[in-house]
């Protein structure tokens, strides 16, 4: 079964002569575990495919199945609990880390897994425990504003892992870091893409940041034009794994 | 977790400044309301002092607190033998303003009859009045104290007891002193005015060697204004035998005697419903529009705390959270800025209320009626905020 399944997604924006086509007829699929880089000029429609999969923007046309249930079929499918798929299914990271300012780095993390109805001392273990995976253990009381940008990134990886998403959806996660803590952070998605066996879809228009990922789709002007696949190295990295 | 509570935590100096500033005014409109309370009850205080069944005053008046009310001092003998009547006691009113320690100095001064009722309610130091000249209580507000000494007309009067804060209808400070000195005061002349009576009158008649008779009328005005009486009262208050009939006894006064007899119950309607009404409608209006910008601060706060937070609610909204959760924090928030803000105001008017220059009275169903009102407020206005928080959406947690 995928974790994604994308078949003829269309995104129109507008009507009529004003109408623009954001995202046309992008059909592919993404494995439990796959790395996805989704490559793409600014205002190629990068974002928008990642938002439709995210279940934020309504597809206009096409199918989207998350995990093997479909939401969308020419628009959201009736009586879906996006909110509730969104906390269960889907993690979230931002170009800026979007911590919340008044949580610290472990209440960050803990907000995510109360919010799934997690009790507070289960929200609690599993926020520390990972913090400390993602070498946060010394900041779990620091706020945002007192953690260096590649520090708040990564708590913000281990919010969007705290639900065991089945698919993670990363927003240009570097853009905001130096050339190296970018790497850092795409070598830690890649690391727990494997050990968690979630789909990774990573936004991006830095080609320097996606070397190693499964594949690599290169959107322009709406439509995917084409796809690099590392299959070979996929499976090793999976055996390895 | 509580969102509300970490929000408020990590903008505690912001959080406190502004609730702070919310208790000073909600402190204004808890005064507004003691001050609302407190003309009632200075408008009474002597009213209900003197605790009277029925006031006499000059016919066709509203006196003697409305209007002036001057009637002779020994009509009270006739008041007294009306059927029904146990006890007719005379009166004196008289608001006077002299220099005290450099500063202009107010107050009401009572004339009462040693041996009849309408003194002092209640002496809390020193003594009640023993002597018929030259002593005086006085109420607390006169902030005078036991032998001090105060010179009023042509003599000096020594303050023998403190009596609780009683003032007039206007809010000035009320002092007692035997009937007999209050009419001194208010009707004796000096030694340099009647001189220059005298004079006054000898210039009009010098060179005159006979008088016709209108002039000899005249003169006989001008003469007796010089050594005019000074036995007059404002009213003579009076208090009923067990069973008598207030409506008969009212209609007896006015009918043979001449003069207006009111009731207690109309006494306080002329003073509440008449004097302070104005006053009372003004400061009401006034309290209102405090409440009504107290609402629109309150609003404003949470909506432009709303707008600093929309990013945080468009992350909290794409992570999945409810809509119970982000409208719990912004309600959680106005509702405990709005009891902080209230505390703080309490805590403030509880401090100072007796500081004031007029009287405060809070009354407890006043306090809890308006922390109801508060708690309303904020809820209300929380919705313009929630408005906005609700319609934000999780795709503005994306991008730079």
């Amino acid at each position: 079964m995928f974790a994604v399944e994308v078949e003829k997604l269309t995104k129109i924006y507008g009507k009529g002569e004003t109408a623009v086509t954001a995202i046309a007829d992008a059909t592919f699929q993404v494995s439990p575990g796959e790395l996805v880089a989704i490559l793409g000029p600014s205002g190629s429609g990068k974002t928008t495919l990642l938002t439709s999969i995210g279940l934020i923007n309504e597809p206009t046309r096409g199918r989207v199945v998350i995990d093997g249930a479909a939401v969308a079929d020419d628009g959201w499918l009736p009586g879906l609990d996006l909110k509730r798929l969104r906390r269960e299914k889907l993690g979230f990271i931002f170009q800026a880390h979007n911590l919340i300012p008044f949580l610290t780095a472990l209440e960050n993390v803990m907000v995510a897994l109360e919010i799934n109805s997690l009790s507070r001392s289960a929200a609690r273990g599993r926020a520390v425990e990972l913090l400390t995976a993602l070498n946060l253990g010394h900041r779990l009381y620091n706020y945002p504003s007192s953690l260096s940008g590649g520090e708040a990134q990564r708590v913000a990886i281990a919010r969007a892992l705290a639900n065991r998403p089945k698919v993670i959806l990363a927003d240009e996660p570097t853009a905001a870091l130096d050339t190296e803590n970018g790497k850092n952070v795409m070598s830690l998605l890649k690391r727990l893409a494997v050990e968690n066996r979630s789909a990774i879809l990573v936004v991006t228009h830095d080609h320097r940041m996606v070397e190693g990922f499964d594949r690599i789709f290169h959107v322009s002007d709406g439509r995917i034009a084409g796809e690099k696949n590392n299959l070979e190295e996929v499976a090793q990295r999976h055996e390895l794994g | 977790m509580n969102l509300a509570i970490r929000d408020i935590g990590y903008h505690r100096g912001r959080f406190i400044l502004t609730s702070i500033g919310l208790g000073l005014l909600l402190g204004v409109v808890m005064s507004m309301g003691g001050i609302y309370r407190g003309l009632f009850a200075d408008a009474l205080a002597v009213l209900d002092a003197t605790k009277a069944d029925i006031w006499v005053v000059q016919q066709d008046t509203n006196g003697p607190f409305a209007e002036s009310s001057r009637i002779p001092e020994d009509i009270r003998y006739r008041i007294a033998a009306v059927p029904g009547v146990a006890q007719a006691s005379p009166l004196s009113f008289q608001t006077i303003q002299i220099e005290r320690m450099g500063k202009p100095f107010r107050f009401f001064l009572i004339g009462f009859d040693l041996n009849g009722f309408g003194g002092p309610p209640a002496i809390v130091a020193g003594r009640g009045i023993r002597q018929k000249h030259y002593e005086m209580v006085v109420g607390r507000g006169m902030n005078m104290a036991l032998g001090e000494k105060i010179h009023l007309g042509l003599h000096d009067y020594t303050v023998v007891g403190i009596t609780g804060k009683i003032v007039s209808s206007g809010g000035d400070p009320a002092a007692y002193v035997s009937l007999a000195d209050a009419q001194e005061i208010q009707f004796k002349k000096d030694n340099d005015a009647i001189r220059n009576d005298r004079e006054r009158t000898g210039a009009r008649v010098a060179g005159m060697h006979t008088l016709s008779p209108p002039q000899a009328r005249l003169l006989q005005g001008d003469i007796s204004g010089i050594t005019e009486s000074t036995h007059t009262v404002n009213a003579v208050v009076t208090k009923l035998a067990p069973g008598a009939d207030l409506g008969e006894v009212k209609q007896r006064i006015g009918r043979w005697n001449h003069f207006r007899a009111i009731s207690g119950e109309e006494q306080t309607k002329i003073l509440t419903k008449g004097m302070i009404e104005k006053a009372r409608m003004q400061l009401g209006l006034f309290r209102v529009i405090l409440l009504v910008i107290s609402a629109v601060i309150i609003a404003l706060i949470v909506y432009t705390s709303t707008l600093d937070k929309i990013r945080t609610i468009a992350t909290l909204k794409l992570i999945g959270a409810q809509n119970r959760v982000i409208v719990g924090m912004i309600l959680q928030q106005s509702l405990l800025m709005g009891g902080i803000a209230y505390g703080i105001g309490y805590v403030l008017i509880l401090l100072t209320y007796e500081k004031f220059p007029r009287r405060i009275v809070l009354e407890p169903g006043d306090l809890q009626g308006l922390f109801v009102v508060v708690i309303a407020i904020c809820t209300i206005s929380s919705f313009v905020g929630i408005r906005k928080a609700l319609r934000v959406e999780p795709a503005e947690a994306l991008g730079g």
